[in-house]
Parts: structure tokens; sequence; C-alpha cells
């Protein structure tokens, strides 16, 4: 059975459109404001068509709310009953309800493994449809067409790709903190569909996506001793990277997936190594006595950002991709650690530790620039969305449980992300195909 | 900054204290439950643990030692306790050992694998230069991940900065 996904533009329903200033929403400012938003139940020629046409605007209305972008409006307070799709909305209804931006839809259940789902979005004001698609797929990929659809909505908007199809893999926790059981799970960017995919045996922490392809890193202790590992998502394979050093830790892959940057230890030194995934060759990058880790490469693959104590604590540093040209980039007061390379290549996000506290924070690439984001008694491991707009990381108060939270880059829209039980260690997947 | 030395100086003692006086803390598998004859009360205390076992070991040398805040640094009761180990370990010269290292919850968590990593070397080198033959050890860091102690406390945090001797093969079984 195929499950491919296919998408089309729709003809556009012809009208003479009066000239409206279009909406457009500013992503640095849409939270103060969010645009309000009517998102029709999608049509269906049968119940079954018209269930699952409820359900996709169900998880386009929340992918919306969440962004803190938008604020959709409820359903209730709909003046016009749309019953043709192809048919231009009265825009007088909506403008009653101050909706900005309407949201339409059809699903028709092709054949057992054929839906095809079409969309119309509409500016209320300017009485004109400013986006019109469909897609093709298996039925059972409703959810992710749910996700294409707000993506495309998110991108006409706000002139920036979405991020709504995209993947979390994270550690699931449980079990008292003596005895904890640490799983490697994934789910999709809105808790939905959550996985396990290790056994709980034994402990994994880390994981991080490949930002090209499907495949997970992260390091496990399967062996007794802690080891970078490899997921397959297509496959479920499950690989060991080599029985390298004393331990490998910390594994991010380059930006072409080609490679892999990681910590080693041996005899109680940590540096840093990249590996070559085909040859498997490692070449050293740091040494000395210092702890070097926490690698992430920038979005070009030039450079690497790192933590070291080798200045006496730990802080930020950028060297290229050879090693050379080491830089410091944080002189702040307390440790930073976790340096992650925003998609955009323009920023850094960081864990900061100070007074006991933590906190995750941005800075440029050259060290200018911090802004704290989100802080915590605990509060870690900061993953960026693929258009680099929004951050997740993993936080814990206090005698608590840990949780996964996400945030604006502006500082604003903090929302816990829905799982199933307690939750560390969040990477966020790119866009999926 | 004087404050600061001051208060680490204090989590070391209560750590030392603790690792003493509250054995239930201790949650090691490694450790055998003890049996206690309670028909006659001094049986336990002049048996005491068979020599060369692990519950010997663990009894009477220490199997652990502990460490200051974002430290791998050993202090005079670590040093003395590694000396009882080495002692043991030359009188059982069969024993191997894995040396698990062990970090509080306050550093992130890919820093405290390597931190912990310092410690368990920090207590093998340790060993080493007593004479203990360094094929008989090896090194496991489990960074935050395995704490003793589960409170948020600066008692539990103490106890969770170790550097603790498991004995991987060659002991007397009990």
């Amino acid at each position: 059975m195929q499950r491919f996904l296919m998408l089309v533009l729709l003809p556009v329903l012809l009208v003479v459109a009066p000239a409206h200033a279009q909406i457009e929403v500013d992503i640095n400012k849409g939270h103060l404001n969010p645009l309000p938003v009517a998102v029709d139940p999608f049509m269906g020629d049968t119940p079954e068509a018209a269930d699952l046409g409820a359900d996709i605007a169900g998880v386009v209305t929340n992918n919306l709310e969440r962004s803190g972008l938008f604020e959709p409006i409820s359903q209730e307070a709909f003046v016009e009953d749309i019953q043709d799709f192809n048919v231009r909305p009265r825009f007088q209804d909506w403008r009653l309800i101050n909706a900005q931006a309407l949201l339409t839809g059809e699903v028709e259940l092709q054949s057992e493994s054929r839906m095809r789902v079409a969309f119309r979005l509409w500016d209320v004001y300017g009485e004109e449809e400013i986006l019109a698609l469909s897609f093709t797929a298996t039925p059972d990929l409703w959810r992710r067409i749910a996700h294409k659809v707000s993506d495309q909505i998110y991108k006409r908007l706000t002139g920036e790709e979405g991020y709504f199809d995209t993947r979390i893999v994270f550690v699931s926790e449980s079990g008292d903190k003596m005895n904890r059981v640490k799983r490697l799970a994934i789910m999709d960017q809105d808790g939905a569909n959550m996985q396990f995919l290790t056994s709980g045996d034994y402990t994994v922490l880390t994981p991080r996506f490949s930002p090209s392809n499907q495949m997970i890193t992260y390091m496990s202790y399967r062996t007794g001793k802690p080891q970078i590992h490899l997921f397959d998502i297509e496959t479920g394979r499950h690989e060991t990277l080599g029985n390298i050093g004393n331990m490998t830790f910390a594994p991010r892959f380059s930006p072409d997936g080609s490679k892999v940057v990681m910590s080693l230890e041996e005899a109680g030194n940590t540096d840093i190594y990249v590996m070559d995934l085909r040859s498997r060759q490692m070449t050293r990058l740091t040494f000395g006595q210092s702890i070097d880790t926490s690698p992430t490469f920038s979005p070009e693959g030039d450079r690497v950002v790192f933590e070291s104590d080798r200045g006496g604590s730990q802080q930020l540093y950028i060297m290229n991709a050879d090693g050379s040209g080491v830089e410091r980039i944080s002189f702040g007061e307390g440790r930073y650690a976790t340096p992650v390379w925003s998609p955009r290549g323009d920023l850094i996000a960081f864990t900061k530790i100070t007074g006991g506290r933590f906190a995750i924070g941005v800075m440029r690439s050259d060290g200018s620039g911090e802004r704290l984001l989100a802080d915590g008694f605990r509060a870690e491991g900061p993953t960026w969305a693929p258009n680099g707009r929004v951050i997740m990381f993993w936080r814990e108060e206090r005698g608590g449980e840990p949780s996964i939270w996400s945030i604006d880059l502006t500082g604003q829209n903090l929302r816990r992300v829905n799982t199933p039980g307690s939750a560390s260690d969040p990477a966020w997947s790119p866009l999926l195909d | 900054m004087k404050f600061q030395i001051a208060l680490f100086a204090a989590a070391a003692l209560v750590a030392a204290g603790c690792a003493k006086k509250d054995e239930p803390v201790d949650t090691t598998p490694s450790q055998p439950p003890q049996t206690t004859d309670r028909g006659d009360p001094n049986a336990n205390i002049d048996r005491g643990p068979v020599p060369g076992t692990e519950a010997d070991f663990v009894e009477n040398a220490g199997d652990r030692v502990f460490y200051e805040l974002d430290s791998y640094q050993l202090d005079s009761e670590g040093r003395a306790t590694l000396d009882r180990q080495a002692a043991w370990l030359q009188e059982y010269p069969n024993v191997t050992v894995l040396v698990g290292g062990h970090a509080d919850e306050r550093g992130t968590r890919e820093y405290n694998l390597a931190l912990a990593a310092r410690r368990a070397n920090s207590a093998k080198d340790y060993l080493v230069s007593r004479g203990i033959d360094p094929s008989r050890l090896s090194t496991v860091s489990y960074g935050e991940e395995r704490p003793v102690c589960s409170a948020s406390s600066q008692e539990c945090w103490a106890l969770n900065r170790n550097a603790t001797s498991n004995i991987v093969s060659g002991a007397v079984s009990s």
C-alpha cells in the first residue's frame, strides 16, 4: 500500500478581488495580537469522510492556537453553515464574528487506500481566496495531512516555513529517581502518536535527529558502557556506532547527515571527535585535559560550537569543523552548556547555570545579544524547530518530575508539550517529506 | 568567595557523616542482604562478613569516596578509603573492580557524564598509585543517572557525588 503524500494546487475560485491590504502575521509581534481565524470543519461526502474532516480541522485548530500567532474562533459562534466547498463563503457572516482568515476544506475517500483533502484559505476582509491546495494520501495519514495544511497556512500568513509536520524524539522517564527507567520515545510535534523505541531495560540519553533524513543518534547503556547508537526510523534498526573509547556520548549529526560529532572519554579525559558514517573513521577535533562536550555543527557544516571547561568553568566555544581556530564566545556570569545552532544560522541556544538555577537562552554566534527565554530549578537542552522560531527544552522543578516545554524565540508563548508521562531530552526533527 | 568555600566544606562533612551513619541510604545492588540471627545478639557482631567477600570489601574497606561540587579532587577521607581498598585488593589479587563515577543533578546531563568519568578515573588512578595493577581496574561513568539518594537536597547531592568501586570478579563467595 502506498502511503505517499501528494500536493496539488487547486484552481482559484475566480472573482474580482477588492483592493484590500492582504492579511499577514508578524512572527515577532503576533503573540501580542493573535490573528482571529475561523477553521470550518472540513466537509465530507460520507459520514466517515465528514468525521475525518472534523478531526483534521481539530488538529489544524490546535496547531494554530499553540503557535500563539493565531486565535481560533469557537465553531459555536459561526454564522454561515457552509455547504459547498466550491462556493465562495458569505464574507459578511465571517466578519460578524471578527474572523480575519477563514479555512474551509473537504475530504474525499476515493478508495480504501486513497484520500484527497482539499482546503481554501480566505481573507475575510479582502474577500479573496489566498491559498487553495489539495493533498492525496492513504487515510491513515490524516494527522500528517492536518499538519501539512497547518504548515501551508502558517507559511502563507507569516512568510516563514512552518514546523507542524515534524516529530519529537525524547527520553520518556518513569519509576522513582533511584530506579529510573529511561526509554527512547518518539511522537508527533503535538504529542500524538507516541511510540517507544527502546525497551527500558537500559538507560538512554540525549537523542538527536538527523537534519537531513529520518535517523536518530543517541547514547545508551545497552552494552553496559555508555556508547553512541544510531536508530533508523524507517527500518526500526538500532546500531552501535562502534565500541570506541571508554565512553562516547553527546552525539549530533552534521547538516548533511553524513557525520556524527561527539564526545569521547578515555582515562577520564573528554574530547570532541567527528565520525564519518560511511568509513567509520574518527577524527579528533579537541585536545587537552579539559571537558569538551555538547558539540553541534553550524547549519552550513563549516563550524562547530561546543562547551569546554578549559578556562576554569563551562563556557561556549566555536571552532572550524577541522578543529582549528577555537574562539570563546560566552563571557557572562555562570556556566554555559549544551549550545545548539539555530537552523537559520544566526543564533545559538544554550543552557545557562547561575546561582543554582538553570535557564534557556540564545545569543548570536559571536556571543553578543544574550537573552534568557525561560528558567527553572532545572531547564536544559534546547532544540530548535526547523524554522528556527520555536525552541523546545526540558524542565523540572525542585523535587518534581521532568516535562517538555516550548517557547518562542521572542520569549513569548511558553507551553507545556503534552507527553503521556515524565519526559526530558527533546529533539526536534526536520520537516517531514 | 569565603562563604562558598565554607559551604562546600560543610557539604563534604555532611557527606562523610551520612556515608558512615546512614547505611540504609546505600542501595547499591552489589550489597547482599544482611541476615541477622535474632537468637544470639552477639553472633552477627562476632562473625562479621566472611573475609574476601564483597560484603567484607564494602564494610571493612569502604566502597565509595565522595567529592565536592563540580570537583574530582580526592579529600583526605577519600584517600584513606582508597588506601583501605588498595590494601584489601593487594590481599585478594584475583579481584577485579569496576569504578563507577557519579554526579549530582545540578549540572547538565552531558557535562555530568564527563565529570563523573573524571571522578571514576581519579579513584582508579589513586588505586594504581597504591600499587594495584591497572588491568584489574576499569571505569564507567553513570553521570547523574544512578543517584543513591533521591531528594533535591544538599545532603543527597553530597552523597550522589561519588566514585563507587564495584567488585566484578574474583571475590570469595559469601
